[in-house]
């Protein structure tokens, strides 16, 4: 059981460093946000991303991918999670790529796995429906015709929507409104007339869409798993993203917490470094037995998804609990231990804390999930 | 935690329990990473995990648990003469020494290193003259490891570490009750007691460098505490006690109570795995050791005030038939997880500890 990284893997992580370094530092966030980039990230970065073979780490080497696996995927994301990169992985591979491989038939295997492994393809799942995460509460519905389903309904905190070449979206097919049987996927191409796509801003300056679907007409080749039978695939294809998000909250919390260190050394008051006072020393400690321990619980969920797929979802469980936990200790101790600097759109430390709430509240919080492991662990 | 098994005065639970001590003894067993030599198993860290993997799948229990082996036993390895290895070592692996740690003063707890338990120069022995406190299970102990002054001018360096017999006239072992009712720790007073110098570990004045290296062990063994208690699951514990409907529990707060305890258990537990992954065999743990304890100990803490939560008014008795054994015992156990956090060093010195030495964080001044 690996929960310390192979000569591979810590390679990979020595490539990403860099090429947070070069490539993708703080600043590029900080400019993109200026600029108000419609993307909500740089295309041209992630091109070079796919390059690397970043969006084939998952993907089986018959469709051009590197097979590295899910540990692979995890260091790179938490690398990403030190400087904000923000990029298509999370939904184009973690979520997209990794559904079309799960359930999909040959024909859409082939035809997207390598032109996502490209960078050519990018994937958005259409799935929340309500005002926080309840992936089984699905009441858009797809109604059986002629040429196959149409579909009406509407989703919301769509992320990659607006940049999207395929739509997957999750449709009611039978049952009740929450249901997990009655669940049926479907890949529907983004700019189809029938989709509408309405567009804001997050508090961490990256894009998120309304999706509805009007007399939405998909058939059999679109079809991601059986009909009715999505939610099995649904609820992997989330524990992969839950736990690749942990990982990118790893990487926050622990940039967070070293310019915190740096700052608690460098600051002077009353003619002192301020990280000499204990009432700050026993706090920033406490910080890191936290972040020790959430990181095993991270690294822990990672190997599974290789090696234990019986244990995946109660580790995804436990690993986005303990990381929305932590991260909300710890993004709220950087800003309040950086004093009034840590207030001001001019740090940084700002965009950690922003980009912190989104991701505890993506694919359920701390409560949703201590609600499922609970539920899992029989009590 | 009491030692298991062994000492000039040993008395076993049955006697397969002398047999299977015995048996894994020969092995080396007792202390599977030390050398041979000195009566360990010559294994591995990796080897040793497999050994613990299959005693922990027949659950087994293990053979000898003792300050010797745990505490004593590694500084030895790191600081003692190879005469004093020869000594010594294989006398804790077979069980037949038992030792306690004579560390705290009734004036030095946190301030460990301001002890004045003294140690005089009488030529080929030391004459020590003082008092030690918080010496676990003193009174069933046949050797002491202990620190003493030998030089009132240097705070650090005039520490010795000294190795003294128990069963000396000049010891005196009077057992402290605490608010558990039970009495797992002594004052022991120390009155002309005589210790050949050969007993002595390191030089003169390197008491303090063996004391420090020798509490990271103690550290990592009480913040560990925790997963070695056989208790029922919290989730089993609330069903018995609270409503549930086919195994949900129905109070929605202690249920997420539960699992956020349950989840932060398991992830330190891997966190512990991982670390004895990162290290090899015979390493010292290092400044890590501060984190587990500061960690292990306050969240068991944690997961006593729930159990009590669970429990409800079945966990206020203190004796008498209202109450059954495992309720009492809880009670019990609740109010020894407060020392936890004190002994071996309190949280908050460990939160210092790892301040400066991992954290880099600058002197406060003085501490």
């Amino acid at each position: 059981m690996a929960l310390v990284l192979n000569e591979e893997q810590l390679m990979l992580r020595r490539s990403a460093m860099d090429f947070c370094k070069n490539t993708g530092p703080i600043t590029h966030f900080r400019s993109l946000r200026d600029s108000k980039s419609a993307d909500g990230f740089s295309r041209d970065v992630w091109k070079q991303m796919c390059e690397l073979g970043w969006a084939g780490i998952t993907v089986d080497e018959a469709y051009g991918g590197l097979a590295f696996g899910w540990q692979g995927l995890g260091v790179v994301m938490e690398t990403l999670g030190t400087t904000l990169v923000p990029s298509p992985l999370l939904q184009t591979v973690a979520l997209g790529a990794s559904l079309i491989e799960q359930a999909g038939s040959e024909e859409l295997k082939s035809k997207y796995l390598p032109s996502i492994i490209s960078g050519d393809t990018l994937v958005s799942l259409a799935l929340e429906e309500e005002g926080r995460h309840r992936p089984e509460m699905i009441m858009s519905i797809a109604e059986k015709n002629q040429d196959g389903w149409i579909a009406n309904g509407r989703k919301v905190m769509v992320t990659d929507a607006h940049v999207a070449d395929q739509m997957i979206i999750a449709v009611r097919t039978a049952g009740e409104s929450d249901d997990t049987h009655g669940i049926s996927l479907f890949m529907v191409p983004q700019d189809d007339p029938n989709l509408t796509i309405t567009t804001s801003l997050l508090v961490d300056s990256r894009p998120v869409s309304a999706v509805s679907f009007n007399n939405l007409q998909v058939n059999d080749g679109q079809l991601l798993g059986e009909i009715d039978g999505g939610w099995k695939f649904l609820d992997q294809t989330l524990d992969k993203g839950r736990i690749i998000l942990a990982a990118e909250m790893l990487g926050i919390a622990t940039r967070s917490f070293e310019m915190t260190l740096d700052w608690l050394k460098e600051r002077e008051q009353f003619g002192v470094p301020i990280g000499s006072f204990q009432a700050l020393q026993h706090r920033a400690s406490h910080m890191f037995s936290e972040i020790e321990v959430a990181k095993s619980a991270v690294y822990k969920a990672l190997t599974a998804l290789e090696e234990d797929p019986s244990s995946v979802p109660v580790l995804a469980s436990m690993a986005k609990a303990i990381m929305g936990e932590l991260l909300y200790l710890v993004t709220n101790e950087a800003v309040q231990m950086h004093g009034g600097i840590g207030v001001t759109d001019e740090h940084d430390i700002g965009f950690y804390i922003k980009r912190a709430r989104v991701a505890e509240m993506t694919f359920g919080d701390s409560v949703f999930h201590r609600d499922r492991y609970a539920t899992l662990q029989g009590y | 935690m009491k030692s298991v098994g062994g000492g000039r005065r040993p008395t076993y639970k049955n006697p397969e329990t002398k047999v299977w001590l015995d048996l894994m003894a020969a092995k080396g067993w007792t202390a599977p990473e030390w050398p041979t030599k000195y009566g360990g198993g010559g294994l591995s860290r990796q080897e040793h995990m497999i050994l613990q993997e299959e005693m922990a799948r027949l659950k087994c229990r293990s053979p000898l648990s003792s300050f010797g082996i745990w505490m004593l036993g590694p500084a030895l390895l790191e600081f003692a003469s190879e005469e004093q290895k020869l000594e010594h070592l294989p006398k804790i692996t077979k069980g037949e020494i038992r030792w306690c740690q004579g560390y705290s003063e009734p004036n030095a707890g946190s301030d460990l290193a301001s002890l004045q338990c003294k140690a005089d120069d009488m030529g080929d022995h030391y004459m020590l003259n003082g008092s030690k406190v918080w010496t676990s299970y003193a009174d069933y102990s046949d050797m002491m490891f202990c620190l003493v002054r030998t030089d009132f001018k240097n705070k650090h360096k005039g520490i010795s570490f000294v190795l003294l017999d128990m069963d000396d006239p000049g010891v005196k072992a009077v057992p402290i009750q605490l608010i558990s009712g039970n009495s797992p720790f002594c004052e022991t007073f120390l009155t002309n007691v005589k210790v050949p110098k050969v007993n002595r570990i390191g030089e003169e004045g390197f008491g303090w460098t063996i004391a420090k290296a020798l509490l990271q062990h103690e550290r990592t063994m009480i913040g560990d505490l925790g997963s070695h208690q056989e208790l029922a699951p919290l989730s089993v514990l609330a069903q018995k006690y609270t409503q549930s409907q086919e195994g949900k529990l129905l109070d929605r707060v202690l249920r997420d109570k539960i699992a956020q305890i349950d989840m932060k258990n398991d992830a330190f537990q891997l966190t512990m795995q991982k670390f004895r992954e990162e290290t090899e065999a015979g390493q010292p743990p290092g400044p890590a050791a501060s984190m587990f304890k500061y960690y292990g100990t306050e969240l068991n803490k944690e997961k006593y005030e729930l159990m009590l939560n669970i429990i409800g008014y079945q966990s206020l008795g203190w004796e008498g038939e209202l109450f059954n054994e495992t309720e009492l015992k809880t009670t019990r156990d609740w109010l020894r997880t407060k020392g936890n956090s004190i002994e071996g060093g309190t949280s908050e010195i460990q939160l210092n500890i790892i301040s400066r030495r991992v954290l880099g964080l600058p002197d406060g001044g003085k501490r």
